[in-house]
């Protein structure tokens, strides 16, 4: 049985390309690039060229303003925690509904830490309430912080606008994107955003797991996390993670290179899986907008039936997808993002979320199609609701 | 990923019984769509026999499982064993379940303690609901009862919000009602423990006991029907008596002596107690 990869919002595999420009830092090339003897040249120059990639992939300005982390949350936390250190009389934030868990449960702490936090909310196609965005900025506003692209839905958010939304509201007030779900599927530049922070993670685009990035604008004055050695300019203690950041920057120049395939191929095998179930299965619909999207994600909620079920099912047959469903997570809600956007709870339960990645071939999404239909019929057949789903099937003939 | 059974997943995969049953003779519910799961059971039962069974679930792999493996368990079964089961009889049947799904095999005992509730037959259930406390909706996120609570307590001693959440879901959204698990759970072990107390009295503890109840809660009934009642001995469980007044010589005192003097020391002292009239 042929894995079918379609979680790729959920990590991603390690480009072979990557693990190779990995591989002598942990034979040969183990020096501290921090040493001053020769041997240290080739770890230190590596780091060195990496941040210059990085810089390039997210066009900064500067290569000073690019941090290597450990992970995307790592990044959200010293962003967000290092831009309230700097300004300790502002106490307000904003930020959304549909934030990743790694920033919303920050926000909650910092809430009982005594900041107040205000949530934008979605419409159901999964925008953003812009208006409501601008009414609360006000002069206390320390931080704004909006994800680039959501998890869960694949939605755009735009940053562009909302940057100089803030920058007319209050000049002081400082901007962090969570770009973990936009990073390698759509260009990243952080100049013509206007944003002064933002996250990205490697293993979302073909880097190994345990490496981030956080880009800090030279105008954002920000604390470290952790803290210890001079690393990073002084903004991340601890010894430079060598093959790891030789990895994400190869993972980055790769994702530059396939940009375009990405915006073009990635998105016409998402559109080819999305009408497709939409076209065979009466009881699925597509849960966001689609325009405004990232090319590899699409989110249908299947209705009067339970994603756990459709994904051990899909599991089965060696598919790999994830579900927005309480079951899934071992939490009891339902996603958050979901309820943000009020898809109705006939079909949020039901709610799988796909996410291709370059390495999709036309062959799986065919694959997926075509055994689709008669899983989503099993279990359609198990469900109380019977007379519903008769109404629904007459109703979408 | 969870850590399913084999059995869980072959019950899953290949789901016993589903379907509805025209003219059913009972019909049980449990959960909601808003819930995230719901489960309808159906029952033919023929002289006191379930005959027939099978259900209809929306819900996750362990919650088809949980309800496949259900109508196996009781299909043959007489209605008396059938109102035995508890979810840890369904749990233990799957070969276990991850704790966070605790939950989808007390969603089976539910369903299928509504189906025996809803069978005409049957006269009621309240011998088995008497201990307990009225319907009342603890958890509102996902309408959970008190009921429901104390019973996913009592079958499986639970002791911590957090598994009152794994089994029953109450608790599991927006969390306001975890003061009142907490309360739940408080109360059940305080009654627990003080039956507990009851049990291990000492003799002469004992004897104390019963003189106070037979003082204190018994004579001043029968002091308002103009009899009374005295202690004569206490031999183990044997508690001899002697009716005095109107009571001695009444046509009822037997019916006295059992459902009021001997229903109450049993109640508040030990389930045991024999109370046996001397001349």
């Amino acid at each position: 049985m042929d894995l079918i990869y379609l979680d790729n919002n959920a990590t991603t595999k390690v480009a072979p390309e990557v693990l190779e420009v990995m591989l002598p830092y942990f034979k040969e090339e183990y020096a501290n690039p921090s040493s001053i003897y020769e041997f240290a040249k080739k770890a230190n120059h590596t780091v060195r060229d990496s941040r210059g990639v990085i810089k390039d992939f997210l066009n900064a300005a500067n290569e000073k303003e690019i941090l290597f982390t450990s992970c995307g949350s790592e990044s959200a936390n010293t962003a967000i925690r290092g831009v309230l250190n700097m300004n300790k009389n502002k106490r307000h934030i904003i930020t959304t509904k549909v934030e990743h868990p790694c920033v919303l449960n920050l926000y909650q702490t910092l809430e009982k830490e005594g900041y107040k936090v205000d949530y934008i909310g979605v419409n159901s196609n999964g925008e953003l309430d812009l208006a409501q965005l601008e009414e609360a900025i006000n002069y206390d506003t320390a931080l704004v912080s909006i994800m680039y692209a959501n998890n869960e839905t694949g939605v755009i958010y735009p940053i562009e606008k909302i940057s100089e939304i803030i920058k007319s509201k209050n000049k002081e007030t400082k901007f962090f994107v969570d770009a973990v779900q936009a990073a390698g599927k759509i260009p990243i530049d952080v100049q013509a955003l206007g944003v002064d922070l933002l996250g990205i993670s490697g293993h979302k685009f073909h880097a190994p797991k345990g490496v981030g990035v956080l880009y800090v604008n030279s105008k954002t004055l920000i604390t470290p996390l952790i803290i210890g050695g001079h690393q990073e300019r002084g903004k991340r203690a601890g010894t430079e993670n060598v093959p790891y950041i030789a990895g994400i920057a190869k993972a980055a120049e790769l994702a530059m290179d396939s940009m375009n395939y990405e915006l073009t191929e990635v998105k016409r095998l998402r559109d080819k899986l999305e009408s497709g179930i939409i076209k065979n299965i009466f009881n699925s619909r597509i849960n966001t907008s689609i325009s405004n999207r990232v090319p590899n994600t699409t989110n249908i909620g299947f209705e009067y039936i339970e994603g756990e079920l459709i994904l051990l099912h899909l599991s089965d047959l060696g598919i790999c997808a994830s579900s927005g469903s309480a079951c899934t997570s071992g939490s009891l809600e339902p996603s958050h993002v979901l309820r943000a956007m009020n898809v109705p709870f006939t079909a949020i339960h039901g709610s799988i979320r796909w996410s291709l990645s370059r390495y999709t071939k036309e062959s799986e999404i065919d694959y997926v199609l075509k055994v689709l239909p008669g899983i989503i019929d099993k279990i359609t057949a198990l469900s109380p609701y019977q007379d519903e789903l008769a109404n629904l099937k007459r109703l979408r003939g | 990923m969870w850590d399913y059974s084999e059995k869980v997943m072959d019950h899953y995969r290949n789901p016993r019984n589903v379907g509805k049953i025209d003219n059913a003779d009972a019909i049980g519910e449990a959960g909601s769509l808003t819930c995230g799961d719901s489960l309808k059971i159906y029952l033919k039962i023929k002289d006191g026999i379930v005959t027939d069974a099978k259900f209809q679930t929306f819900g996750c792999g362990s919650a088809v499982a949980s309800s496949s493996i259900l109508t196996e368990m009781i299909i043959g079964k007489s209605v008396e064993e059938v109102k035995k089961i508890t979810n840890k009889d369904i749990a233990d049947q799957l070969g276990g379940l991850p704790p966070e799904k605790m939950h989808c095999s007390v969603m089976g005992y539910e369903a299928l303690e509504d189906a025996l509730k809803n069978f005409d037959d049957l006269t009621d259930l309240d011998d088995l609901r008497n201990e307990k406390k009225e319907e009342k909706i603890v958890c509102t996120c996902f309408n959970v009862t008190e009921n429901l609570i104390w019973d996913a307590i009592k079958q499986n001693g639970l002791k911590t919000v957090e598994e009152v959440t794994n089994y029953t879901k109450a608790g599991g959204a927006c969390g306001k009602c975890k003061g009142l698990i907490q309360d739940i759970i408080d109360t059940y072990y305080k009654k627990e423990e003080s039956q507990k107390e009851e049990n291990t009295l000492s003799p002469a503890q004992k004897i104390l006991k019963i003189n106070k109840i037979i003082e204190s809660q018994i004579s001043p009934e029968l002091q308002k029907d103009g009899g009374d009642i005295t202690l004569v001995d206490i031999d183990g469980n044997k508690v001899l008596v002697k009716l005095r007044g109107k009571c001695s010589g009444c046509k009822n005192s037997h019916l006295t002596l059992k459902a009021f003097v001997e229903s109450t020391l049993r109640e508040t002292v030990d389930k045991n107690i024999d109370v046996i009239e001397v001349a």
